[in-house]
């Protein structure tokens, strides 16, 4: 077992992947942390999802498996899904949640029927294209890492020359407009920010978990620390080290998927914070009241004790 | 000479097709402590959000006075303009501490980019003193109670140093100490010649706290000193009609 770690280790296939999968967890951990505090976790689940079609269009156009052109087919089907979720909540009775949810599945639909049809075709570079849907990690090369730390490295410089104002608006955006920070481009930016995310992860998470990797960092560090840059830092930590443990598992093992082995230590993570982080932790709390019980008690008792 | 701080000049907003505001026009003059009350749904947190440009009106304008007596629109001197919103508008277990949500007072002097000095760090300490939360510092801002989080967001708006104060329900829901705290320090802004709106909610204090006093319920019901304003006649007027406007003639 021990020498088949170190061998995976050494890998030169595992390191790359590894590094590629770390990076998208620790980007999915920083940028998330301003889609839970915006409370808009479902809008990035709902993105990921309406990348699909854009990518199994942009074959379909190129015909070719060119990351570059499949990850822009899912920009531009992304920002149409926004679009009309945007369209539908704003001009119709229909509630963000329903839209959200409608959106998310029709588009997720449309992509599987697309993908179906090139499926049937005699091409043969689509093979691989349906590692979209649950991710595969191993398909990653040299030049995808390369490209997932270019565009990893600029939103990472954009939350630190946007700190202050990135912070501001999302904990208080009418207060941030009143000083005459520009909504219009914080939400720009942020909403960019988070799609990009989104696309550089699809090929190894897949559309179905991506989202859940800009989740739970974010949701598992918020019990450890009260600082945003806490939070940010150890979201990504968190992200970081469940994209290396994930490929890690699924190198280990024979076709273990390596998308959802990420989601899965993302979620072990999660779980271990919700239960065991100080103070803020459920057996933490549980364990404060009945400290405090005990001594509501005494003094009670006490009382008692004293009257008689 | 002109002591008007803010001119509102037929001012009428509406969401979607329902209009919220219906030609309001008011001048509030500078250095006095003003009230603006209403029942729910008057549109009283609209017609101040119009004024900080945050709502923009179907017709008609606002402006501000600025240091040469002239009326400009928000736009051009939001420093010298104070907001602070209802403190249930935010998530108060956002993490951050109790003296950085201080410190965004200094955000729009500061501008894009730049980041908070020492002066204005110590602008922010200056003001969680002057509040009453000097040791509040480093705290938790999940774990402030409601009078505590209204103090802080009034050390955030004191940290603009700004000339006009416009405050949505400062009051609401916070203990007599807060209260004491907040009408003293307001006291002491309008004597030094600011200018201090609030959203106020409780009519039996009107007249202790205030010198004018708006009533609104979508139009001006009316306005004017509190001793010659503020009436059972008007209160009526206000709060038991059930209105309609913009509808028919």
């Amino acid at each position: 077992m021990l020498t088949q770690v170190l061998s995976v280790f050494t890998d030169y296939t595992f390191q790359l992947v590894a590094l590629g999968t770390g990076i998208i967890g620790l980007l999915s951990g920083v940028i998330g942390t301003y889609a839970t505090l915006r409370k808009e976790s479902l809008l990035g689940d709902a993105l990921s999802h309406a990348a699909l079609p854009g990518i199994a269009l942009a074959f379909v156009i190129i015909q070719r498996k060119e990351l570059m052109f499949l990850m822009l087919g899912a920009v531009v089907s992304g920002i149409i899904a926004t679009a009309i979720i945007q369209v539908m909540t704003r001009n119709t009775v229909v509630k963000l949640d329903s839209a959200l949810s409608l959106v998310l599945s029709s588009f997720f639909g449309l992509g599987l029927v697309v993908l179906t049809a090139i499926q049937n075709n005699p091409n043969a570079q689509q093979a691989g294209l349906n590692s979209f849907i649950f991710g595969q990690a191993s398909a990653m090369l040299r030049r995808d890492v390369q490209l997932i730390s270019s565009v990893g490295l600029v939103l990472l410089l954009l939350v630190v020359v946007f700190w202050k104002e990135f912070k501001c608006y999302t904990f208080d955006p009418m207060f941030s407009r009143s000083l005459g920070f520009s909504s219009k481009i914080i939400e720009f930016l942020l909403s960019m920010m988070i799609v990009l995310t989104i696309i550089i992860g699809l090929e190894s998470v897949g559309v179905i978990l991506i989202s859940a990797l800009l989740i739970g960092p974010s949701i598992a560090a918020r019990q450890w620390t009260h600082r945003l840059s806490g939070v940010m830092i150890l979201a990504g930590i968190i992200g970081f080290m469940s994209g290396v443990i994930g490929t890690l598992i699924s190198s280990l093992g024979v076709r273990i998927p390596t998308g959802p082995t990420i989601v899965v230590v993302v979620s072990v993570f999660v779980f271990v914070s919700l239960l065991f982080a100080p103070k803020q932790g459920y057996v933490a709390k549980y364990i404060l009241r009945q400290k405090k019980q005990k001594l509501f008690k005494k003094r009670l008792d006490e009382l008692e004790e004293a009257k008689q | 000479m002109n002591d008007i701080a803010i001119n509102i000049d037929k001012l009428t907003v509406a969401y979607d097709a329902q209009p919220v505001l219906w030609n309001i026009s008011l001048k509030f003059q500078k250095g006095k402590m003003i009230a603006i009350v209403g029942p729910n749904g008057a549109g009283k947190s609209t017609m101040i959000k119009s004024m900080l440009g945050l709502v923009s009106p179907v017709m008609g304008s606002v402006t501000h006075q600025d240091e040469n007596q002239k009326a400009v629109p928000y736009s051009e001197l939001k420093n010298r303009i104070a907001y602070v919103p209802q403190n249930t508008s935010v998530d108060w277990n956002f993490p951050t501490t109790v003296r950085d949500v201080v410190l965004m007072g200094r955000y729009g002097h500061l501008g894009w980019f730049k980041r908070p000095r020492k002066k204005d760090k110590d602008i922010a300490k200056q003001m969680l003193l002057k509040v009453g939360l000097p040791t509040f510092a480093k705290r938790q801002i999940s774990q402030l109670s409601g009078g505590q989080r209204q103090r802080v967001f009034l050390a955030r708006a004191l940290a603009q140093e700004a000339e006009v104060y416009i405050m949505d329900e400062p009051l609401a829901g916070v203990d007599m100490k807060t209260e004491h705290i907040i009408m003293k320090l307001l006291k002491k802004l309008v004597s030094e010649g600011k200018t201090v709106l609030v959203v106020h909610h409780d009519l039996q204090t009107v007249e202790t706290y205030f010198d004018e006093i708006v009533f609104i319920n979508q139009e001006v019901i009316a306005a004017g000193p509190v001793d010659q304003t503020f009436n059972k006649q008007n209160i009526d007027l206000t709060y038991h009609r059930d209105r309609n406007v913009g509808e028919g003639g």
